[in-house]
């Protein structure tokens, strides 16, 4: 067992601590005590173990080591031994493999290279067996294949159930899934129905050299603290990982690999669910997620004329259009354009923020951009002081300029 | 017909600021407020009994404290609520939280026809919960739904939300749905409500209550943990660019952009 507790004539009750908590179990009560140095304070650090976690963080901010924290060791048993090689999940939809798992591929090369096994991925569906090739150019070592008409379009209960088979079947130690509304939706299925820990929207993986544990860290609290989590007594360790954290491996024609294809028979399956048809987001030209370019609108716009504008710029730059809450709350673009904590998390190459102010909301859903350029109208918007560029002046004066000098460019270039 | 809606007591993230000075999440006097996700669930959840007749359960899992969010839900025109609080249930991870309230579930007296939860929680953004409770529960689940189309008597045709349009789907019922806010537009609780909601007595459940199993609760029921918070580094601001007019403002910023390799 994990044991946390406050050294009593340790605690100053100075209350560096309660800071530090990231779930607000540390508070401070009247308890007037003498302290090592023969001091009387007044207060003293109290943890409310019903919220602590055993994460930690307050021990190291506090001046006079009064928290000592015991956390239990945990020995890998000889059965999760038997669990070995990295898997990627190859999320394809209507045969197309979203780009994260490529991604995916390149990281799990780099994880089985510290832990000496291969990379496999998962491919399911119907008639996507000419897609394992293309996973093997791309760094896959083994690529397992399910293809079955049962999988032509994506449904939670029989994808879950033909994957948790597989890992049953083959033990893997780690499992990476893209985190997509999908990968995130059957991925939670899958651990529940094995039993192991899932660790959602990971934005770093690593190994811990001496236990083989992957180092699953996330964002938490809205992106305001980093989190890293274990899962060491289960196996496998799943993970579901974010877009654009991770670059893909160049594609490479000359790779091997194995392809196995394997059969399921899902006639003891409960599939309860029917899917009747897609509609296809047409206000979309550029999926959000997986832009490189997004030019982005708020408040500032004053109406739903300024998104022409910006999808000029946008259609201009290849990039996609998002939006702020408040513009989608204004009703001025569909949700489905929405940027920050309760729309889409994105990490372009580069966003460009007009007329937005930058709520925190906004900011984790965008702040892992490499290049944010913001245009807004107020120098003092949070949005301009974490600019990598900031223009302070009129959308509607800049953004135009900036369409003419591209078309410029453009037709220089076909001269 | 009856609607359960799971919820989750969070911090009030639109009050959560950084101290410039530490670094550190300034947690003094943050407010604990409904998970606003949820508020979507419930709200929905009442548009279905409105539409369809039934009742709506609320539940969630909690330090005693989260009954105010359980009160609130009531407000709204949820009917029973459920709090799960017990000091074996603290610490857990997504999957014995999945486990105990998909434990609750099954203890209630009357049985249940649509699970909603929300897409995720504020503080975790795991949205994780949702499909584990109905794995747990061996019923099926569609996350993201932007749409309840149709609902009768074992049947339920939905729209799930993708990043490229929408899915169509249809389930039997029992089933859980996780909510996106496009949803609805959740009411705000009535004074009459409020009053109505004082009066309701809200069920205390522990462990024993819900006949959970010890491994599978709490800390030691959950898979993941915590090893280690830090806090990145704030990203710097970068550099103004100015110029005499728009014109050459937009020169200066291609040529940064161009510079970079961008554009």
């Amino acid at each position: 067992m994990n044991k946390i507790e406050i050294i009593l004539n340790k605690c100053t009750g100075c209350g560096l601590c309660i800071k530090a908590c990231p779930y607000g179990a540390i508070t401070l009560v009247n308890s007037p005590h003498t302290i090592e140095s023969g001091r009387t304070v007044k207060q003293l650090a109290v943890i409310d173990l019903s919220k602590c976690t055993y994460c930690g963080a307050c021990v190291e901010p506090c001046r006079y080591k009064a928290i000592s924290l015991q956390k239990e060791v945990i020995l890998i048993t000889e059965d999760l031994k038997e669990y070995k090689n990295v898997w990627v999940y190859a999320e394809q939809r209507r045969g197309e493999i979203s780009p994260v798992v490529f991604e995916l591929i390149a990281k799990a090369k780099e994880l089985a290279e510290k832990l000496s096994c291969k990379v496999c991925s998962v491919l399911l569906g119907y008639n996507i067996r000419n897609l394992a090739t293309e996973l093997i150019y791309y760094g896959s070592d083994i690529v397992y294949v399910i293809d079955d008409p049962v999988l032509q379009e994506f449904l939670d209960e029989p994808y879950a159930e033909v994957f948790s088979w597989l890992i049953r079947e083959e033990k893997p130690e780690i499992v990476l899934i893209g985190a997509t509304n999908i990968g995130r939706s059957f991925a939670s299925r899958v651990a529940a129905k094995i039993c192991t820990g899932l660790t959602a929207d990971c934005t770093g993986l690593d190994i811990e050299p001496h236990t083989r544990n992957l180092l699953q860290t996330r964002p938490a609290f809205g992106g305001n603290v980093m989190a890293t989590i274990l899962t060491a007594r289960h196996r496998p360790q799943m993970a579901t990982v974010r877009h654009k954290v991770f670059k893909p491996l160049k594609k490479d024609t000359s790779r091997n690999g194995e392809i196995i294809e394997r059969k399921f028979d899902f006639s003891k399956v409960k599939i309860r669910t029917k899917f009747l048809e897609f509609i296809k987001d047409t206000t979309a030209k550029v999926n959000l997620s997986e832009a490189d370019i997004i030019v982005s609108g708020g408040r500032g716009l004053g109406g739903p004329e300024g998104f022409k504008l910006l999808e000029e710029l946008a259609d201009l730059l290849g990039g996609a259009v998002g939006a702020s809450r408040a513009a989608v709350d204004a009703g001025w673009i569909p949700y489905s354009h929405q940027v920050g904590q309760t729309g889409r998390t994105v990490a372009p190459k580069l966003y460009i923020a007009c007329g937005i102010s930058g709520q925190i909301q906004h900011l984790v859903g965008m702040s892992s951009s490499e290049i944010i350029v913001a245009i807004n109208k107020d120098p003092e918007a949070p949005m301009m002081k974490i600019a990598t560029y900031s223009i302070e002046g009129d959308l509607y004066e800049i953004v135009p300029e900036l369409i003419k000098s591209l078309k410029e460019a453009k037709n220089i270039q076909q001269l | 017909m009856h609607f359960v809606v799971c919820v989750k007591q969070v911090p009030a993230t639109t009050s959560v600021q950084i101290d410039p000075k530490t670094g550190t999440l300034k947690r003094e006097g943050v407010e604990s407020i409904i998970n606003p996700f949820d508020e979507y669930a419930i709200e929905e959840a009442i548009r279905l009994k409105e539409r369809v007749g039934g009742k709506v359960t609320v539940i969630t899992m909690g330090p005693p404290q989260a009954e105010s969010v359980l009160r609130e839900a009531l407000s709204r025109g949820c009917d029973d609520a459920v709090l799960l609080t017990d000091r074996a249930f603290a610490g857990a991870d997504t999957l014995a939280t999945s486990y105990t309230l998909a434990k609750a579930i099954q203890m209630l007296p009357d049985p249940v026809d649509l699970i909603i939860c929300g897409k995720q929680a504020s503080d975790g953004d795991t949205a994780q919960v949702g499909p584990g409770i109905a794995e747990r529960l061996d019923i099926p689940h569609v996350c993201y739904v932007r749409k309840i189309v149709e609902i009768k008597e074992n049947y339920i045709k939905v729209e799930r939300m993708l990043e490229d349009g929408v899915d169509v789907l249809e389930m039997s019922l029992p089933a859980l749905i996780t909510v996106v806010k496009e949803i609805n537009t959740p009411r705000l609780p009535t004074l009459k409500g409020m009053i109505a909601a004082k009066k309701k007595q809200i069920l205390r459940w522990s462990k024993e209550s819900i006949n959970a199993e010890e491994d599978k609760i709490g800390l030691t029921g959950s898979p993941t943990q915590v090893v280690k918070i830090f806090y990145p580094p704030a990203r710097q601001g970068g550099e103004r660019i100015t110029g005499n007019d728009a014109k050459e403002i937009a020169r200066k910023l291609l040529e940064k952009l161009h510079s970079c390799g961008i554009v």
